[in-house]
């Protein structure tokens, strides 16, 4: 729970970013099921088209044209929705110039987009602009009460937030810089957009977080809503009994002869390890980003991947954040 | 891994983020330096803070520049270093810099570009010129002769394989339509009819200044193609060449998983040498076997832990705790581990599944184990590094 009591999703609009591998688009998903169990209809959007959302919710390919998710019978009793798509240039290109710009289109695109792809590639913040365009879009029509974006990761989504202010200083006139304004009317409002950073308690990314938070603060008007630390390992022994465990994982087990309790207790060592500096990465991020809420949420030990981890860590995040289930 | 190590005179270490490819670059670096006498370059891309530091790496070393690591870091742990192990970061603003000034026909043009509105826009956003830039510096460290071998980090993509398609797009870009059309002067662009459906999105959606600068930009960009294009087919060489080996790199996850046996695909699609995939951080081997399970069961019975426990006490040294109380505790740690090997085995069967499925396609992969302690620290590397040879 927030300190405001705003729940991260209590709003119109949530990023969710964080450096590969921590888990983004498990978070992403898990908050996108949660609003959803509370009856919203919300929409989750995957801006890295070659991401792994797919595979974490175990839908077929994403694409522009949002699809239903099948929610559990509770979160579809509450009335909630769940729709996910998958941002592309192309399409994205083709609906802001039928539904914004209104600039009659003969024919396909097919050339012209590929070209357009390069341009968007090579020149700053145009393919940004669509997407964030798109999500802002959708925002204002309010045919969803929440629309979660799995964002880029953390190295480029500054770019992807700052895209409008960007614009807005390059492109003097034009209908491009009058929409700059009514985005960043929505996405400069704290309580309708929020930014989540997700993280491991490992160094790289809570160095990463940190300087993502220091950035997305200092180059762009959007609210940092909250961490999530994820995969956090759990403590097992504590006080004397931790002592002990440390002494028994550097004592030569194995040459007593007890050859599976020295595996044992050499997996546990390592696990504990891990977890030990975690914690430590965890001081390193409670310090450094003192005024931000940061939710803990522990390492899902099952073989299964899929909805069944995002099920989970859904499950968690109720209870951190105070969702009735 | 030790056959590569001896003949290879480039590794190209690749994988998704987050699965410690700086570390086993770093590491490969180490074993090499350690058995051969090969002077070595690992090429890193925004090391973690202590691995800079354990190898010499400040914040005061400037651009590109390599660095080298002390026989004496190896010596303090009882190795000798028969090479020298030099590392270098990547910063891949000063290289576009370096590479405008390289291939620029002459200074005026680097300086116009340099000057361009749009310059440190698209050098600090163009995904692409992170892996273009690598694989530039890759040549030319490589062309230069100065070392036998020559570790590079890639940097973190949107995907892994971006580096390798660096090169080529870079030369369909400037033998492309678009770089002609978008430098053609204004006034025969309006005339040709062929270009007016993109004229008339361009102007309504950019504004006609923003095209005019980028027109700008890639005027004086198109200047220097015959450099890049020399320069792309090289590396494109280079890459292909049987003197480079790859390392993929993975973690025991689905996701780096998947993009690592997308790699490997890859590879072999092009013909490059796939040397090893690296399955990074995982468990003790055995916890599924048999031992591992009868220890448990062992443990989880409340007498004959308690016997485990009497016997283990003696060689644990914590001398400030009565006996009684240190075989009370050893009793209850025992019996708590034993409830958590279910946990460690489901996380040892979804490594082994991660293992099965990289053994699939790929001949050798090579486990590192998860390193206890500091992993950035020297000597977690040369662990590592005995690993790998």
């Amino acid at each position: 729970m927030t300190s405001s009591g705003q729940r991260p999703f209590d709003r119109s609009l949530l990023f969710v970013t964080g450096k590969g591998g921590t888990g983004k688009s498990t978070v992403a998903a898990a908050i996108a099921l949660l609003a959803a169990g509370e009856g919203r209809r919300v929409l989750l959007v995957e801006m890295d088209a070659k991401g792994s959302l797919a595979d974490v919710l175990d839908t077929g390919p994403l694409a522009f044209e949002p699809r239903r998710v099948d929610l559990a019978p509770a979160a579809r009793s509450a009335g909630g929705e769940l729709h996910v798509m998958a941002m592309n240039t192309e399409d994205s290109l083709r609906e802001y110039l039928r539904v914004i710009a209104r600039v009659p289109l003969i024919g396909r695109l097919g050339p012209l987009a590929r070209t357009f792809d390069f341009v968007a590639d090579a020149a700053p913040g145009v393919k940004e602009i669509l997407a964030m365009g798109k999500v802002c879009f959708e925002v204002r029509e309010g045919s969803y009460d929440l629309v979660v974006v799995d964002s880029e990761a953390s190295g480029h989504v500054v770019a992807q937030l700052d895209a409008p202010r960007a614009i807005r200083g390059l492109v003097q006139v034009g209908p491009i810089r009058d929409q700059t304004e009514w985005m960043l009317a929505i996405l400069e409002d704290h309580r309708r957009t929020g930014l989540l950073v997700v993280t491991t308690p490992e160094e790289m990314p809570v160095t990463e977080t940190v300087a993502l938070v220091g950035r997305v603060r200092a180059e762009t008007g959007v609210h940092v809503t909250g961490v999530v630390a994820n995969r956090v390992l759990p403590r097992w022994f504590a006080g004397l009994d931790g002592q002990v465990f440390e002494e028994l994982a550097a004592a030569p087990i194995a040459e007593s002869g007890r050859v599976g309790l020295a595996t044992v207790i050499d997996a546990a060592a390592a696990i504990e390890a891990r977890r030990s500096a975690g914690v430590e990465q965890l001081g390193v991020l409670a310090a450094e980003l003192a005024d931000v809420d940061v939710t803990v949420v522990p390492e899902a030990f099952t073989r299964a991947g899929g909805r069944r981890v995002v099920a989970l860590v859904a499950e968690h995040l109720a209870d951190e954040w105070g969702v009735a289930p | 891994m030790r056959d590569a190590l001896r003949t290879r005179e480039m590794f190209v270490v690749c994988g998704s983020g987050g699965t410690g490819k700086t570390t086993v670059s770093a590491a490969l670096g180490v074993a090499a330096v350690l058995t051969s006498s090969a002077r070595v370059l690992v090429l890193t891309v925004d090391p973690a803070r202590r691995l800079a530091t354990a190898l010499g790496l400040g914040h005061g070393v400037p651009g590109n520049a390599p660095v080298r690591v002390a026989p004496e870091v190896f010596r303090e742990l009882g190795h000798e270093c028969q090479g020298e192990l030099w590392v270098a970061m990547l910063d891949t603003k000063a290289g576009w810099d370096e590479l405008v000034g390289r291939h620029a026909p002459d200074p005026e043009v680097a300086r116009r570009l340099l000057a361009n509105p749009l310059y440190s826009n698209i050098t600090g956003r163009f995904v692409n010129s992170h892996d273009y830039i690598a694989m530039e510096q890759l040549h030319a460290l490589h062309a230069s002769g100065e070392y036998d071998l020559v570790v590079i980090d890639t940097p973190p993509s949107r995907r892994a394989l971006d580096l390798l398609d660096a090169p080529g797009r870079m030369r369909e870009f400037f033998g492309g339509r678009l770089i002609s059309w978008l430098t053609i002067p204004a006034r025969s662009r309006l005339a040709a009819a062929a270009s007016r459906p993109f004229t008339a999105v361009a102007d309504r959606v950019l504004g006609s200044r923003f095209l005019a600068d980028i027109a700008e930009f890639f005027t004086l960009f198109g200047t220097m193609e015959a450099g890049f294009v020399e320069r792309a087919i090289e590396v494109e060489a280079l890459l292909s060449d049987e003197r480079t080996g790859f390392v993929v790199v993975s973690t025991p996850e689905p996701a780096p998983v998947r993009e690592a046996r997308h790699l490997v695909s890859e590879l072999g699609r092009r013909s490059m040498g796939l040397d090893a995939v690296v399955l990074n951080r995982t468990l003790p081997a055995g916890l599924r076997g048999r031992a591992v399970s009868s220890a448990a069961a062992e443990l989880r019975d409340s007498d004959r832990v308690t016997r485990v426990a009497h016997e283990l006490a003696p060689m644990l040294g914590l001398p400030g705790v009565d006996r009684a109380t240190l075989e009370a505790s050893l009793a209850h740690v025992l019996a708590e581990t034993g409830e958590r090997v279910s946990e460690l085995q489901t996380a040892a069967t979804r490594e082994s599944d991660c293992r099965r499925s990289l053994d699939e396609v790929a001949p050798v992969v090579v486990p590192l184990p998860a390193v206890r302690g500091d992993v950035s620290g020297v000597a977690a590397l040369v662990t590592l590094a005995l690993q790998l040879r």
